[in-house]
Protein backbone atom coordinates (compact mmCIF):
# COMPACT_ATOMS: atom_id res chain seq x y z
CA UNK A 1 0.00 0.00 0.00
CA UNK A 2 1.24 3.22 -1.26
CA UNK A 3 1.44 6.23 1.23
CA UNK A 4 0.13 9.05 -0.39
CA UNK A 5 2.46 11.66 1.97
CA UNK A 6 1.31 14.44 0.40
CA UNK A 7 -0.84 17.89 1.17
CA UNK A 8 -2.76 17.98 -2.10
CA UNK A 9 -3.62 16.35 -5.64
CA UNK A 10 -3.19 17.91 -9.21
CA UNK A 11 -6.45 18.40 -10.85
CA UNK A 12 -6.38 17.01 -14.74
CA UNK A 13 -8.31 20.40 -15.71
CA UNK A 14 -10.24 23.36 -14.25
CA UNK A 15 -13.24 21.45 -15.32
CA UNK A 16 -12.11 18.24 -13.37
CA UNK A 17 -11.41 20.80 -10.57
CA UNK A 18 -14.99 21.67 -10.71
CA UNK A 19 -16.28 19.05 -10.65
CA UNK A 20 -14.58 17.40 -7.67
CA UNK A 21 -15.27 21.03 -5.67
CA UNK A 22 -18.97 20.16 -7.03
CA UNK A 23 -18.98 17.02 -5.56
CA UNK A 24 -19.95 15.51 -8.57
CA UNK A 25 -17.29 13.22 -9.44
CA UNK A 26 -15.03 11.14 -7.07
CA UNK A 27 -10.99 11.65 -6.23
CA UNK A 28 -8.80 13.76 -3.87
CA UNK A 29 -8.56 17.88 -3.92
CA UNK A 30 -6.21 18.03 -0.38
CA UNK A 31 -5.80 15.47 1.87
CA UNK A 32 -8.05 17.24 4.95
CA UNK A 33 -10.92 15.62 3.13
CA UNK A 34 -9.72 12.84 1.58
CA UNK A 35 -6.47 10.81 0.57
CA UNK A 36 -5.76 7.55 -1.44
CA UNK A 37 -3.91 5.78 1.80
CA UNK A 38 -6.67 6.93 4.02
CA UNK A 39 -9.60 6.18 1.69
CA UNK A 40 -8.02 2.45 1.38
CA UNK A 41 -8.32 2.01 4.88
CA UNK A 42 -12.12 3.35 4.91
CA UNK A 43 -13.00 0.88 2.08
CA UNK A 44 -11.61 -1.92 4.09
CA UNK A 45 -13.24 -0.69 7.38
CA UNK A 46 -16.44 -0.53 5.31
CA UNK A 47 -15.86 -4.02 4.12
CA UNK A 48 -15.37 -5.54 7.78
CA UNK A 49 -17.72 -3.94 9.45
CA UNK A 50 -20.53 -4.74 6.32
CA UNK A 51 -20.78 -0.72 6.18
CA UNK A 52 -21.67 1.08 2.88
CA UNK A 53 -18.75 3.52 3.45
CA UNK A 54 -16.36 5.35 6.21
CA UNK A 55 -15.04 8.11 6.89
CA UNK A 56 -11.61 8.12 8.82
CA UNK A 57 -10.32 10.46 11.31
CA UNK A 58 -7.56 11.29 13.35
CA UNK A 59 -9.02 9.72 16.67
CA UNK A 60 -11.59 7.81 17.85
CA UNK A 61 -12.89 10.94 19.55
CA UNK A 62 -12.97 12.74 16.18
CA UNK A 63 -15.02 9.91 14.56
CA UNK A 64 -17.70 10.54 17.66
CA UNK A 65 -17.79 13.96 16.63
CA UNK A 66 -17.76 13.56 12.66
CA UNK A 67 -20.65 11.28 13.66
CA UNK A 68 -22.48 13.35 16.03
CA UNK A 69 -22.29 16.74 14.36
CA UNK A 70 -23.26 14.68 11.23
CA UNK A 71 -27.18 14.84 12.23
CA UNK A 72 -27.02 16.64 15.26
CA UNK A 73 -26.55 20.76 16.16
CA UNK A 74 -27.18 23.09 18.65
CA UNK A 75 -30.49 22.22 20.44
CA UNK A 76 -30.62 18.33 19.52
CA UNK A 77 -29.95 15.31 22.33
CA UNK A 78 -28.71 12.44 22.57
CA UNK A 79 -29.26 9.51 24.83
CA UNK A 80 -26.31 7.13 25.59
CA UNK A 81 -24.96 4.54 27.68
CA UNK A 82 -23.82 5.37 30.93
CA UNK A 83 -21.31 2.75 30.57
CA UNK A 84 -18.98 4.61 28.29
CA UNK A 85 -14.85 5.47 28.32
CA UNK A 86 -14.61 8.27 30.40
CA UNK A 87 -13.32 10.60 27.35
CA UNK A 88 -16.63 9.74 25.64
CA UNK A 89 -18.70 10.59 28.71
CA UNK A 90 -16.45 13.94 28.70
CA UNK A 91 -16.93 14.62 25.20
CA UNK A 92 -20.99 14.07 25.31
CA UNK A 93 -21.68 16.08 28.26
CA UNK A 94 -19.01 18.26 28.60
CA UNK A 95 -17.91 19.50 25.17
CA UNK A 96 -21.14 19.23 22.88
CA UNK A 97 -23.25 20.32 26.01
CA UNK A 98 -21.05 23.48 25.44
CA UNK A 99 -22.35 23.57 21.56
CA UNK A 100 -25.97 23.18 22.77
CA UNK A 101 -26.35 18.98 21.84
CA UNK A 102 -27.55 17.45 25.05
CA UNK A 103 -26.69 13.91 26.35
CA UNK A 104 -28.66 11.88 28.87
CA UNK A 105 -26.96 8.98 30.23
CA UNK A 106 -28.60 5.47 30.73
CA UNK A 107 -27.46 2.90 32.85
CA UNK A 108 -27.91 -0.86 31.43
CA UNK A 109 -29.66 -1.64 28.12
CA UNK A 110 -33.78 -2.08 29.22
CA UNK A 111 -35.92 -0.74 26.10
CA UNK A 112 -38.34 1.13 28.74
CA UNK A 113 -35.42 3.30 30.03
CA UNK A 114 -33.74 3.87 26.86
CA UNK A 115 -37.52 5.00 25.31
CA UNK A 116 -38.05 7.19 28.33
CA UNK A 117 -34.63 9.23 28.01
CA UNK A 118 -35.84 9.92 24.76
CA UNK A 119 -36.31 13.31 24.17
CA UNK A 120 -38.39 14.85 20.53
CA UNK A 121 -35.13 16.36 19.95
CA UNK A 122 -33.17 13.21 20.22
CA UNK A 123 -31.08 12.58 17.37
CA UNK A 124 -29.08 9.38 17.98
CA UNK A 125 -28.82 6.54 20.31
CA UNK A 126 -24.78 5.88 21.46
CA UNK A 127 -23.52 2.90 22.76
CA UNK A 128 -20.37 0.58 23.27
CA UNK A 129 -20.19 -3.03 22.19
CA UNK A 130 -18.41 -3.87 25.35
CA UNK A 131 -18.92 -1.01 27.21
CA UNK A 132 -15.21 0.27 29.49
CA UNK A 133 -14.54 0.05 32.02
CA UNK A 134 -17.28 -1.83 32.89
CA UNK A 135 -16.80 -4.34 30.22
CA UNK A 136 -20.55 -5.19 29.96
CA UNK A 137 -22.24 -6.32 26.46
CA UNK A 138 -24.79 -4.14 24.95
CA UNK A 139 -27.83 -5.95 23.83
CA UNK A 140 -27.62 -4.58 20.43
CA UNK A 141 -30.76 -5.60 19.34
CA UNK A 142 -32.41 -4.31 22.17
CA UNK A 143 -30.80 -0.77 21.90
CA UNK A 144 -31.24 -1.10 17.82
CA UNK A 145 -35.29 -1.66 18.17
CA UNK A 146 -35.67 1.45 20.36
CA UNK A 147 -33.77 3.12 18.19
CA UNK A 148 -35.61 2.83 15.40
CA UNK A 149 -38.88 2.52 16.96
CA UNK A 150 -38.25 6.54 17.98
CA UNK A 151 -37.61 6.78 13.63
CA UNK A 152 -32.88 7.18 15.09
CA UNK A 153 -30.01 5.93 13.77
CA UNK A 154 -27.89 3.72 16.36
CA UNK A 155 -24.27 4.21 16.77
CA UNK A 156 -21.98 1.56 18.06
CA UNK A 157 -18.36 2.30 19.21
CA UNK A 158 -17.42 -0.86 18.31
CA UNK A 159 -13.59 -0.72 19.75
CA UNK A 160 -13.42 -3.22 22.29
CA UNK A 161 -14.91 -5.80 19.97
CA UNK A 162 -13.33 -4.95 16.53
CA UNK A 163 -14.97 -6.39 13.73
CA UNK A 164 -13.17 -9.97 14.03
CA UNK A 165 -15.62 -10.26 17.21
CA UNK A 166 -18.70 -8.52 16.26
CA UNK A 167 -20.45 -6.43 13.69
CA UNK A 168 -22.90 -4.30 14.82
CA UNK A 169 -24.49 -3.42 11.85
CA UNK A 170 -25.57 -7.37 11.61
CA UNK A 171 -27.36 -6.43 14.95
CA UNK A 172 -29.21 -3.58 13.91
CA UNK A 173 -26.88 -0.61 14.42
CA UNK A 174 -26.87 2.55 11.39
CA UNK A 175 -23.35 3.57 12.25
CA UNK A 176 -20.27 2.02 13.85
CA UNK A 177 -17.45 4.40 15.30
CA UNK A 178 -13.86 2.82 16.58
CA UNK A 179 -11.09 3.66 18.16
CA UNK A 180 -8.27 2.51 15.76
CA UNK A 181 -6.02 3.35 17.36
CA UNK A 182 -6.89 0.38 19.76
CA UNK A 183 -7.09 -3.96 18.30
CA UNK A 184 -6.89 -2.06 14.35
CA UNK A 185 -4.09 -0.89 13.96
CA UNK A 186 -2.86 -3.19 17.71
CA UNK A 187 0.32 -2.17 17.87
CA UNK A 188 0.31 1.27 19.74
CA UNK A 189 1.86 3.14 17.03
CA UNK A 190 -0.88 5.38 15.48
CA UNK A 191 -4.03 7.60 16.78
CA UNK A 192 -6.57 6.63 14.43
CA UNK A 193 -10.50 6.93 14.36
CA UNK A 194 -12.91 5.88 11.92
CA UNK A 195 -16.92 6.25 11.00
CA UNK A 196 -18.71 3.64 8.79
CA UNK A 197 -22.36 3.96 7.92
CA UNK A 198 -24.70 1.47 6.79
CA UNK A 199 -26.34 2.85 4.21
CA UNK A 200 -29.94 1.52 5.61
CA UNK A 201 -31.06 4.37 7.85
CA UNK A 202 -33.73 6.90 6.42
CA UNK A 203 -32.04 10.19 6.74
CA UNK A 204 -34.92 11.59 4.82
CA UNK A 205 -37.75 10.65 6.85
CA UNK A 206 -37.97 14.36 8.52
CA UNK A 207 -35.92 13.84 11.83
CA UNK A 208 -32.34 14.44 10.67
CA UNK A 209 -32.84 18.23 8.99
CA UNK A 210 -28.78 18.54 8.45
CA UNK A 211 -29.12 15.76 5.95
CA UNK A 212 -32.68 15.86 4.61
CA UNK A 213 -32.92 20.30 4.00
CA UNK A 214 -30.81 22.54 2.03
CA UNK A 215 -27.13 23.01 3.78
CA UNK A 216 -25.83 26.19 3.81
CA UNK A 217 -22.44 24.42 3.75
CA UNK A 218 -22.73 23.66 0.48
CA UNK A 219 -24.50 25.87 -1.24
CA UNK A 220 -27.90 24.37 -0.02
CA UNK A 221 -27.28 21.00 -1.36
CA UNK A 222 -29.63 18.83 -0.08
CA UNK A 223 -27.63 15.44 1.05
CA UNK A 224 -30.36 12.78 1.26
CA UNK A 225 -32.42 14.05 -2.23
CA UNK A 226 -28.82 14.25 -4.11
CA UNK A 227 -26.79 11.27 -2.64
CA UNK A 228 -29.84 9.00 -1.33
CA UNK A 229 -28.02 5.88 1.02
CA UNK A 230 -24.69 7.88 0.48
CA UNK A 231 -26.09 10.90 2.34
CA UNK A 232 -24.34 10.41 5.51
CA UNK A 233 -21.17 9.27 4.36
CA UNK A 234 -21.18 12.28 1.82
CA UNK A 235 -21.63 15.01 4.26
CA UNK A 236 -19.83 13.24 7.10
CA UNK A 237 -17.02 13.53 4.65
CA UNK A 238 -17.29 16.74 2.23
CA UNK A 239 -19.16 19.01 5.23
CA UNK A 240 -18.25 18.06 8.41
CA UNK A 241 -14.36 16.39 8.37
CA UNK A 242 -13.62 19.58 6.01
CA UNK A 243 -15.39 21.72 8.81
CA UNK A 244 -13.74 20.21 11.88
CA UNK A 245 -10.65 19.47 10.13
CA UNK A 246 -9.81 16.33 12.13
CA UNK A 247 -8.23 14.46 9.13
CA UNK A 248 -6.16 11.03 9.47
CA UNK A 249 -2.69 11.71 8.51
CA UNK A 250 -1.58 9.09 5.53
CA UNK A 251 1.33 7.63 7.30
CA UNK A 252 -0.85 6.70 10.20
CA UNK A 253 -3.27 5.30 8.12
CA UNK A 254 -1.02 3.11 6.45
CA UNK A 255 -0.12 2.14 10.19
CA UNK A 256 -3.52 1.07 11.27
CA UNK A 257 -3.83 -0.69 7.29
CA UNK A 258 -0.87 -2.93 8.15
CA UNK A 259 -2.18 -3.54 11.61
CA UNK A 260 -5.67 -4.86 9.92
CA UNK A 261 -4.03 -6.99 7.55
CA UNK A 262 -3.41 -9.45 11.17
CA UNK A 263 -6.57 -8.41 12.85
CA UNK A 264 -8.31 -11.91 12.60
CA UNK A 265 -5.34 -13.68 14.05
CA UNK A 266 -4.30 -11.26 16.83
CA UNK A 267 -8.03 -10.89 18.27
CA UNK A 268 -8.18 -14.66 18.51
CA UNK A 269 -4.57 -14.90 20.32
CA UNK A 270 -6.09 -11.54 22.23
CA UNK A 271 -9.14 -13.66 23.51
CA UNK A 272 -6.97 -16.92 24.21
CA UNK A 273 -4.52 -14.88 26.39
CA UNK A 274 -7.54 -12.52 28.17
CA UNK A 275 -9.39 -16.12 29.01
CA UNK A 276 -6.50 -17.22 30.71
CA UNK A 277 -5.32 -14.31 32.82
CA UNK A 278 -8.82 -14.12 33.51
CA UNK A 279 -9.13 -17.70 34.46
CA UNK A 280 -5.74 -17.34 36.73
CA UNK A 281 -7.07 -14.10 38.34
CA UNK A 282 -10.40 -15.51 39.55
CA UNK A 283 -8.40 -18.25 41.94
CA UNK A 284 -6.85 -15.91 43.57
CA UNK A 285 -6.96 -14.40 46.97
CA UNK A 286 -5.49 -11.38 46.85
CA UNK A 287 -8.56 -10.77 44.27
CA UNK A 288 -12.01 -9.62 45.23
CA UNK A 289 -14.02 -9.82 41.88
CA UNK A 290 -13.28 -10.08 37.86
CA UNK A 291 -15.36 -9.03 35.53
CA UNK A 292 -15.05 -10.61 32.27
CA UNK A 293 -17.75 -11.23 29.81
CA UNK A 294 -15.92 -14.25 28.74
CA UNK A 295 -16.23 -16.17 32.21
CA UNK A 296 -18.89 -18.68 32.79
CA UNK A 297 -20.43 -16.98 35.52
CA UNK A 298 -20.34 -13.49 34.41
CA UNK A 299 -23.81 -11.56 34.22
CA UNK A 300 -22.83 -10.77 30.63
CA UNK A 301 -22.17 -13.88 29.92
CA UNK A 302 -25.80 -14.96 27.73
CA UNK A 303 -25.48 -11.67 25.75
CA UNK A 304 -21.42 -12.51 25.23
CA UNK A 305 -22.18 -15.80 23.67
CA UNK A 306 -25.11 -14.09 21.48
CA UNK A 307 -23.59 -10.99 20.17
CA UNK A 308 -18.93 -12.59 20.60
CA UNK A 309 -19.44 -15.36 20.00
CA UNK A 310 -15.67 -15.80 19.25
CA UNK A 311 -14.62 -14.56 23.00
CA UNK A 312 -15.36 -11.36 24.73
CA UNK A 313 -12.49 -9.13 23.87
CA UNK A 314 -8.99 -8.74 25.98
CA UNK A 315 -10.05 -5.79 28.03
CA UNK A 316 -11.13 -6.18 31.46
CA UNK A 317 -11.52 -5.15 35.29
CA UNK A 318 -10.83 -7.03 38.58
CA UNK A 319 -10.57 -5.99 42.11
CA UNK A 320 -8.08 -5.86 44.38
CA UNK A 321 -8.53 -6.47 47.99
CA UNK A 322 -6.77 -3.60 49.94
CA UNK A 323 -8.28 -0.60 48.14
CA UNK A 324 -6.27 2.11 46.29
CA UNK A 325 -3.01 1.47 48.20
CA UNK A 326 -2.75 -2.59 47.60
CA UNK A 327 -3.34 -1.40 43.89
CA UNK A 328 -0.80 1.50 43.67
CA UNK A 329 2.02 -1.23 44.80
CA UNK A 330 0.68 -3.99 42.08
CA UNK A 331 0.95 -1.48 39.55
CA UNK A 332 4.10 -0.19 40.30
CA UNK A 333 5.39 -3.80 40.92
CA UNK A 334 4.68 -5.14 37.40
CA UNK A 335 7.46 -5.11 35.21
CA UNK A 336 6.16 -6.67 31.84
CA UNK A 337 2.83 -4.94 32.06
CA UNK A 338 3.27 -1.46 30.63
CA UNK A 339 1.54 0.84 32.61
CA UNK A 340 -0.14 3.36 30.80
CA UNK A 341 -3.57 4.76 29.38
CA UNK A 342 -4.66 2.63 26.42
CA UNK A 343 -5.97 -0.66 25.35
CA UNK A 344 -5.72 -3.02 22.21
CA UNK A 345 -1.74 -3.21 22.13
CA UNK A 346 0.11 -6.33 21.36
CA UNK A 347 1.87 -5.06 24.22
CA UNK A 348 0.09 -6.18 27.68
CA UNK A 349 -1.38 -3.08 29.66
CA UNK A 350 -2.45 -1.76 32.72
CA UNK A 351 -4.23 1.14 34.44
CA UNK A 352 -5.96 2.06 37.60
CA UNK A 353 -9.23 3.61 36.19
CA UNK A 354 -10.58 5.61 38.99
CA UNK A 355 -7.01 7.85 38.89
CA UNK A 356 -6.17 7.86 35.38
CA UNK A 357 -8.96 7.69 32.28
CA UNK A 358 -11.91 8.44 34.62
CA UNK A 359 -10.49 10.75 36.96
CA UNK A 360 -12.30 13.30 35.29
CA UNK A 361 -15.80 11.93 35.95
CA UNK A 362 -17.64 13.22 38.92
CA UNK A 363 -18.53 10.40 41.19
CA UNK A 364 -21.97 9.69 40.25
CA UNK A 365 -20.88 9.12 37.32
CA UNK A 366 -18.08 6.68 38.29
CA UNK A 367 -20.43 4.88 39.76
CA UNK A 368 -23.15 4.56 36.94
CA UNK A 369 -19.97 3.54 34.74
CA UNK A 370 -18.94 0.92 37.28
CA UNK A 371 -15.41 2.83 38.09
CA UNK A 372 -14.69 1.82 41.64
CA UNK A 373 -11.63 2.55 43.60
CA UNK A 374 -9.96 -0.54 43.78
CA UNK A 375 -10.40 -1.77 40.30
CA UNK A 376 -7.88 -2.33 37.69
CA UNK A 377 -8.02 -2.48 34.02
CA UNK A 378 -6.34 -5.24 31.90
CA UNK A 379 -5.65 -5.16 28.08
CA UNK A 380 -4.42 -8.74 27.40
CA UNK A 381 -1.87 -8.51 24.64
CA UNK A 382 0.27 -11.43 22.84
CA UNK A 383 2.92 -12.10 25.27
CA UNK A 384 3.43 -15.46 25.95
CA UNK A 385 0.58 -16.25 29.05
CA UNK A 386 3.13 -17.83 31.36
CA UNK A 387 5.27 -14.38 31.50
CA UNK A 388 1.85 -12.58 31.59
CA UNK A 389 0.73 -14.64 34.57
CA UNK A 390 4.68 -14.73 36.67
CA UNK A 391 4.41 -11.03 36.68
CA UNK A 392 0.89 -10.75 37.82
CA UNK A 393 2.07 -13.28 40.44
CA UNK A 394 4.63 -11.11 41.63
CA UNK A 395 2.07 -8.09 41.17
CA UNK A 396 -0.43 -9.85 43.41
CA UNK A 397 2.33 -10.81 46.58
CA UNK A 398 3.41 -7.04 46.45
CA UNK A 399 -0.56 -5.69 46.87
CA UNK A 400 -0.75 -8.27 49.27
CA UNK A 401 1.98 -7.79 51.42
CA UNK A 402 0.54 -3.93 51.24
CA UNK A 403 -3.10 -5.14 52.19
CA UNK A 404 -1.73 -6.97 55.15
CA UNK A 405 0.71 -3.99 56.58
CA UNK A 406 -2.43 -1.69 56.55
CA UNK A 407 -4.38 -4.71 58.72
CA UNK A 408 -1.80 -5.05 60.92
CA UNK A 409 -1.41 -1.09 61.56
CA UNK A 410 -5.20 -0.75 61.60
CA UNK A 411 -4.99 -3.28 64.73
CA UNK A 412 -2.13 -1.37 66.28
CA UNK B 1 -33.67 -10.32 -18.30
CA UNK B 2 -33.69 -8.67 -14.72
CA UNK B 3 -29.71 -7.87 -13.57
CA UNK B 4 -29.52 -8.25 -10.36
CA UNK B 5 -25.87 -9.46 -9.56
CA UNK B 6 -22.57 -6.91 -9.28
CA UNK B 7 -21.16 -8.87 -12.45
CA UNK B 8 -24.21 -8.60 -14.10
CA UNK B 9 -24.01 -4.76 -13.94
CA UNK B 10 -20.23 -4.45 -14.85
CA UNK B 11 -21.02 -6.60 -18.05
CA UNK B 12 -23.61 -4.38 -18.99
CA UNK B 13 -21.79 -1.55 -18.44
CA UNK B 14 -18.63 -2.91 -20.21
CA UNK B 15 -20.59 -3.78 -23.52
CA UNK B 16 -22.63 -0.48 -23.34
CA UNK B 17 -21.36 2.86 -24.95
CA UNK B 18 -24.92 4.85 -25.78
CA UNK B 19 -26.99 6.02 -23.10
CA UNK B 20 -30.67 7.67 -23.31
CA UNK B 21 -30.95 9.66 -20.09
CA UNK B 22 -35.05 10.12 -19.88
CA UNK B 23 -35.39 13.02 -17.14
CA UNK B 24 -31.80 14.27 -17.44
CA UNK B 25 -31.83 17.89 -15.45
CA UNK B 26 -29.60 20.77 -16.50
CA UNK B 27 -30.13 22.23 -12.63
CA UNK B 28 -27.43 21.73 -11.03
CA UNK B 29 -28.87 20.52 -7.73
CA UNK B 30 -30.72 17.81 -9.28
CA UNK B 31 -29.22 13.94 -8.77
CA UNK B 32 -30.00 13.37 -12.64
CA UNK B 33 -27.37 16.33 -13.10
CA UNK B 34 -24.73 14.44 -10.66
CA UNK B 35 -25.21 11.84 -13.07
CA UNK B 36 -25.46 13.38 -15.96
CA UNK B 37 -21.97 15.38 -15.68
CA UNK B 38 -19.84 12.50 -14.11
CA UNK B 39 -20.81 9.89 -16.56
CA UNK B 40 -19.78 12.65 -19.56
CA UNK B 41 -16.45 13.86 -17.41
CA UNK B 42 -15.59 10.73 -17.59
CA UNK B 43 -16.04 9.96 -20.68
CA UNK B 44 -16.69 6.27 -22.10
CA UNK B 45 -20.19 6.46 -22.26
CA UNK B 46 -21.42 8.18 -25.46
CA UNK B 47 -24.54 10.32 -22.94
CA UNK B 48 -27.84 12.20 -24.68
CA UNK B 49 -29.90 13.76 -22.53
CA UNK B 50 -33.73 13.01 -23.35
CA UNK B 51 -35.91 16.53 -21.80
CA UNK B 52 -38.55 18.17 -24.37
CA UNK B 53 -37.63 21.30 -22.05
CA UNK B 54 -33.69 21.71 -22.74
CA UNK B 55 -32.12 21.80 -26.18
CA UNK B 56 -28.34 20.99 -24.77
CA UNK B 57 -27.06 20.24 -21.20
CA UNK B 58 -23.52 21.51 -20.59
CA UNK B 59 -22.77 21.57 -24.80
CA UNK B 60 -24.31 17.67 -25.02
CA UNK B 61 -27.35 17.91 -27.42
CA UNK B 62 -30.55 17.11 -25.96
CA UNK B 63 -33.92 15.02 -27.49
CA UNK B 64 -37.60 15.75 -26.82
CA UNK B 65 -38.36 11.71 -26.54
CA UNK B 66 -36.46 8.36 -27.68
CA UNK B 67 -38.23 8.37 -30.12
CA UNK B 68 -36.77 11.60 -31.79
CA UNK B 69 -33.09 10.12 -30.44
CA UNK B 70 -33.45 6.61 -32.15
CA UNK B 71 -34.31 8.52 -35.32
CA UNK B 72 -31.33 10.31 -35.55
CA UNK B 73 -28.96 8.24 -33.45
CA UNK B 74 -30.43 4.60 -33.76
CA UNK B 75 -30.94 2.09 -31.22
CA UNK B 76 -29.55 3.54 -27.32
CA UNK B 77 -27.39 0.61 -25.85
CA UNK B 78 -29.26 1.37 -22.36
CA UNK B 79 -31.87 3.96 -21.38
CA UNK B 80 -31.24 5.42 -18.25
CA UNK B 81 -34.57 6.60 -16.48
CA UNK B 82 -35.07 9.14 -13.90
CA UNK B 83 -38.73 9.67 -14.08
CA UNK B 84 -41.36 9.32 -11.18
CA UNK B 85 -42.34 5.30 -10.91
CA UNK B 86 -45.88 6.59 -12.35
CA UNK B 87 -44.19 7.38 -15.40
CA UNK B 88 -42.43 4.13 -15.82
CA UNK B 89 -44.64 2.33 -17.93
CA UNK B 90 -44.41 4.86 -20.80
CA UNK B 91 -40.74 4.86 -20.58
CA UNK B 92 -40.38 1.19 -20.88
CA UNK B 93 -42.71 1.37 -23.81
CA UNK B 94 -40.80 4.11 -25.78
CA UNK B 95 -37.68 2.21 -24.66
CA UNK B 96 -38.44 -0.78 -26.61
CA UNK B 97 -40.27 0.80 -29.23
CA UNK B 98 -36.51 2.86 -29.74
CA UNK B 99 -35.11 -0.70 -30.22
CA UNK B 100 -33.01 -0.24 -26.64
CA UNK B 101 -30.83 -3.19 -25.64
CA UNK B 102 -31.45 -2.64 -21.89
CA UNK B 103 -33.19 -0.37 -19.60
CA UNK B 104 -31.67 1.44 -16.35
CA UNK B 105 -33.92 2.50 -13.60
CA UNK B 106 -32.64 4.97 -11.07
CA UNK B 107 -33.14 4.46 -7.38
CA UNK B 108 -36.37 4.92 -6.26
CA UNK B 109 -37.92 4.52 -9.67
CA UNK B 110 -39.69 1.19 -9.32
CA UNK B 111 -42.79 0.15 -11.29
CA UNK B 112 -43.48 -3.67 -11.94
CA UNK B 113 -45.52 -2.83 -15.11
CA UNK B 114 -42.31 -1.01 -16.35
CA UNK B 115 -40.11 -3.57 -15.36
CA UNK B 116 -42.44 -6.64 -17.13
CA UNK B 117 -42.75 -4.55 -20.19
CA UNK B 118 -38.80 -3.94 -20.67
CA UNK B 119 -38.48 -7.64 -19.31
CA UNK B 120 -41.12 -9.37 -21.67
CA UNK B 121 -39.56 -7.37 -24.90
CA UNK B 122 -36.48 -8.81 -24.15
CA UNK B 123 -34.25 -5.44 -22.44
CA UNK B 124 -31.59 -6.19 -19.86
CA UNK B 125 -33.19 -4.24 -16.73
CA UNK B 126 -31.59 -2.97 -14.02
CA UNK B 127 -33.87 -1.46 -11.05
CA UNK B 128 -33.75 0.89 -8.01
CA UNK B 129 -29.69 1.16 -8.98
CA UNK B 130 -28.02 4.34 -10.19
CA UNK B 131 -25.47 4.34 -13.10
CA UNK B 132 -22.98 6.48 -11.36
CA UNK B 133 -22.70 4.67 -8.34
CA UNK B 134 -22.43 1.17 -10.43
CA UNK B 135 -20.09 2.55 -13.15
CA UNK B 136 -17.71 4.09 -9.90
CA UNK B 137 -18.02 0.36 -8.53
CA UNK B 138 -16.34 -0.80 -11.52
CA UNK B 139 -13.62 2.63 -12.00
CA UNK B 140 -12.51 2.99 -8.69
CA UNK B 141 -14.78 5.64 -7.90
CA UNK B 142 -16.34 4.56 -4.72
CA UNK B 143 -12.77 3.40 -3.22
CA UNK B 144 -10.97 6.65 -3.59
CA UNK B 145 -13.98 7.91 -1.64
CA UNK B 146 -13.72 5.34 0.83
CA UNK B 147 -16.55 4.06 0.07
CA UNK B 148 -17.32 -0.11 -0.13
CA UNK B 149 -17.22 -1.12 -3.55
CA UNK B 150 -17.84 -4.53 -2.80
CA UNK B 151 -15.09 -5.86 -4.67
CA UNK B 152 -12.04 -7.27 -2.90
CA UNK B 153 -9.70 -7.42 -5.63
CA UNK B 154 -5.51 -7.32 -5.77
CA UNK B 155 -6.17 -5.45 -9.36
CA UNK B 156 -6.79 -1.64 -8.94
CA UNK B 157 -8.57 0.54 -11.60
CA UNK B 158 -6.44 2.25 -13.84
CA UNK B 159 -8.56 5.48 -14.05
CA UNK B 160 -8.61 6.06 -10.38
CA UNK B 161 -5.52 4.10 -9.45
CA UNK B 162 -2.46 6.69 -9.25
CA UNK B 163 -3.80 10.16 -8.34
CA UNK B 164 -1.46 12.98 -9.22
CA UNK B 165 0.57 15.07 -6.66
Amino acid sequence: MPIYQTTSFVFDSTEHAAELFALRTYGNIYSRIGNPTVAALEERMASLEGGLGAVATASGLAAQLVAVLCIAQAGDHLVASASLYGGTVTQFTVTLKRMGIGCTLVPGDDPAALAAAIMPNTKALFTETIGNPLGNVADLEAWATVAHEHGLPLIVDNTFASPALCRPIEWGADIVVHSATKFLGGHGTAIAGVVVESGRFPWNAGKHPLLSEPSPGYHDMNFAETFGEFAFLMRARAEVLRDVGAALAPMNAFLVLQGVETLPLRMKAHVENARIVAAFLRERDEVAWVNYAGLPDSPFRELAKKYLPDGAGAVFTFGLRGGREAGRAFIETLDLWSHLANVGDAKSLVIHPATTTHQQLTEDEMRAGGVTPEMVRLSVGLEDPDDLLWDLERGLRAAAAVAARDTVGAQA
Amino acid sequence: MILTTVSQRRDLLARSRTVAMVGASPNPTRPSYFVFSYLRTRGRLDLSPINPAVAQIDGVKAYPSLEAYAAERGAPDIVDVFRKPADAPAVARAAVAAGAKAIWFQYGVINQDAIDIADAAGLDVVVDRCIKVESARFDGGLSIGGLNSGLITARRPAQFGAPRH
